[in-house]
């Protein structure tokens, strides 16, 4: 196995920070390997056309895909549990291949809630589910499946959640569907797709201090705006990306759902495999884009000419660099979701918030994504430095991100927030506002009261 | 290809504008019942107040681009279907309406082009295996993407649910012994056995919905095309 690792990292560092060469996946005779060679195509076209069983594919055609792993939370899985029943199926296609856990209304928040919990534990007994995580162990599925290792390169994955899409920052084919298709998907472990064009975003240069991933993404959506991408996979490359860290990367790709795209995709490399090889020791395949696939558009970003960048309320592609916005008022500061709530995040936002304290009336609630983050920022002192600060500091959830709990606004309430959605109503009442920044941002907010660069803030 | 329908024809309903969404497929007014009938008295009246009457069994709606947009209701679909509207072609479909349409064994054909095209009445032919959509005598013809085989399968089955309850009987039928529940909440990491490619291992012949990785077949046995 350890082998098959040294391969596949042995092939990404040939590749690493420039156009990758042609897969040679080592495994087997699959589709990928088949194809090398004839028809050009894009790595989501080449993990699609793999998990169909066929040599190639194109964009527009729809195609009958083997899937790697469903992952199942409490709010889609329920109306899918039955469906399934209605038609006669009993077991899900392989307990192995799917990991349930609570996460949008966690510890129950009601009545309600409680039972849609309640029925997905109880599913997951009856079916024998391996990896389900409880509260205490539990995270945003976004954030908690990688964390622990159920994600590798050139996997198909989905759940029934829009930001499903994060998980292609590993090179994998990643996509959110309804409880219809997760009916269908838990019975056969197979679902359709059409297969979507690509569109590719080159990033050169590196990001300034004081920029992140949230920014950059931000910064594309604005530009593209939130039918950009539609139905897309949202393919990422150059210096800059190459640059980040995985958890930066999954803050890309999770916000292609902004950008109405089906996926995002980042290409794997020495960054990718390093994370994976730490959280697990399952075989995996590394695709990567032929140099002369069909990209129906390409976006040219120099990284290094950016800001931090802010999205005014009420769309995600409202972004203004910040200094082109007002300082407003702020009345709450949310630090959290699958956006921006990995561990990097919250030392980000720590870095600001060590040695000081959040302005007065300000109700700054930080939110670790998943229950190894909130550990891992319990060991290293960050709680401390939040809680020392004036934050409140919640267990995972996805909370207030979809006005869920754990810090719903209030009419003419102004909150900065982290998270991707900053629709009219998302975070509670609908005569409320939410500019969406990075964790940075958000620190600096904290402080001041006010929209604030964070950048004021780092030397 | 194998399906046996491979040709589609019937009389051009024009809608060439961009982004009819579903609100004016459906009216949310009408939501209250998911009777395809009854909501096929109101498909598209309010864009056209005549439509539902004059709409005919076998029509073929031509559509600009983003048709379907909007909310999400599968009613959209049942109410073009339950007025015997065969299918529909747009320049570009919404991704929602796409997908419910599919899995509601309606047929949808992105064609870009096609709304400029066509007028009110057109005959329409669609040549499914071959990606055409012609109007003979009028000199129209026009490419897309087709389908496939598998959505061929779909649309035959009568959409995604009735298609997987019939795959799933047929695979359950034989043999109905597998092991229930027992390892409920234990694992965390991933340690089971190593499957070098997840996405081409083939389930256990019989009885496989509840196969577990101890099943995994040897790479030997591993065959890029499943068994359908
Ligand atoms: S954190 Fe927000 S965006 Fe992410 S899965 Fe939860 S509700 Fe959705």
């Amino acid at each position: 196995m350890g082998g098959v690792m040294e391969k596949a990292r042995a092939r990404a560092r040939a590749g690493a920070g420039e156009i990758p060469a042609r897969p040679r996946p080592d495994a087997e005779q699959d589709g990928a390997a088949r194809c090398g060679g004839r028809r050009p195509m894009t790595i989501t076209e080449k993990i699609l056309a793999a998990h169909a069983g066929r040599d190639h594919v194109v964009p527009g055609e729809i195609v009958d895909v083997e899937l790697d792993l469903v992952i199942c939370h409490e709010i889609t899985t329920p109306p899918a549990i039955r469906m399934m029943r209605e038609i006669g199926v009993t077991r899900v296609f392989d307990p192995d291949r799917v990991l349930v856990t609570p996460d949008h209304f966690v510890p129950n928040k009601d009545i309600l809630t409680a039972e849609l919990s309640r029925r997905l534990r109880e599913w997951v007994k009856e079916q024998g589910i391996p990896h389900y995580f409880e509260i205490g162990n539990h995270g945003i599925y976004a954030a908690l499946a990688p964390e622990k290792g159920f994600i590798r390169p050139g996997m198909t994955i989905i759940c029934g959640d829009s930001h499903t899409t994060t998980l292609g920052a590993f090179g994998c084919f990643a996509a959110g569907v309804g409880s219809t298709d997760l009916a269908a998907a838990l019975a056969t472990g197979r679902l359709w797709f059409r297969v979507p064009e690509s569109m590719r975003i080159e990033v050169r240069g590196r990001l300034p201090v004081g920029v992140y991933a949230k920014d950059l993404i931000l910064y594309v959506i604005s530009k593209i705006g939130v039918d950009g991408a539609r139905y897309r996979a949202m393919e990422w490359a150059g210096e800059a990306i190459a640059a980040l860290s995985m958890e930066a990367r999954m803050t890309l790709t999770n916000m292609a759902a902004e950008a109405g795209a089906k996926s995002g995709i980042v290409p794997p490399d020495d960054v990718t495999l390093e994370y994976v090889r730490q959280r697990t020791d399952r075989p995996f395949t590394v695709y990567e884009s032929d140099p002369d696939a069909g990209y129906v558009e390409c976006v040219e970003v120099d990284a290094s000419t950016l800001e931090p960048v802010v999205a005014l309320p009420s769309l995600p592609s409202n972004g203004r660099f910040i200094s082109e916005v007002e300082p407003v008022p702020i009345d709450q500061v949310y630090i959290g979701s699958c956006t921006n709530a990995r561990i990097e995040d919250l030392r980000e936002a720590a870095r600001i918030l060590r040695g000081r304290r959040v302005a007065p009336g300000v109700r700054t609630i930080v939110v670790p994504a998943t229950s190894g983050v909130w550990r891992q920022a319990l060991a290293e002192g960050l709680l401390a430095t939040f809680a020392d600060a004036g934050c409140v500091v919640s267990t995972p959830t996805c909370g207030a991100c979809l006005g869920g709990h754990m810090g719903v606004l209030g009419q003419g309430e102004r909150c900065l927030s982290t998270t991707n959605r900053n629709f009219v109503g998302r975070m509670g009442h609908p005569g409320a506002e939410v500019y969406l920044a990075s964790p940075a941002t958000a620190a600096a907010t904290a402080v001041t009261g006010r929209i604030t660069d964070p950048r004021e803030f780092l030397q | 290809m194998n399906a046996t329908t491979t040709t589609l024809r019937g009389r051009a309903r024009v809608f060439a504008r961009a982004h009819i969404n579903t609100d004016e497929i459906i009216p949310a007014r009408y939501l209250n019942t998911a009777d395809e009938a009854t909501l096929a008295a109101h498909v598209m009246e309010d864009i056209d107040p005549e439509f539902p009457a004059t709409v005919r069994a076998g029509d073929i709606i031509v559509a600009g681009a983003d048709f379907g947009c909007g909310s999400s209701r599968e009613h959209a679909v049942w109410a073009l279907r339950g007025a015997g509207v065969q299918a529909v072609i747009a320049d570009s479909f919404a991704r929602i309406f796409f997908r419910n349409a599919i899995n509601n064994g309606f047929r949808v054909i992105e064609c870009p082009g096609a709304a400029a095209a066509f007028q009110e009445g057109d005959d329409v032919v669609i040549d499914l295996a071959g990606g055409r959509v012609c109007a003979p005598g009028r000199g129209i013809d026009l490419a897309f993407v087709p389908p496939g085989e598998f959505a061929e399968r779909l649309l035959a089955a009568g959409g995604l649910l009735p298609y997987v309850a019939g795959r799933v009987q047929a695979r359950t039928a034989p043999n109905e012994a597998a092991p229930a529940g027992s390892e409920a909440g234990a694992a965390q990491a991933p340690s089971r056995a190593p499957r070098t490619s997840p996405a081409r291992e083939r389930r256990a012949p019989a009885g496989g919905a509840g196969s577990t990785p101890s099943n995994a077949l040897t790479p030997e046995q591993r065959s890029p095309q499943e068994a359908r």
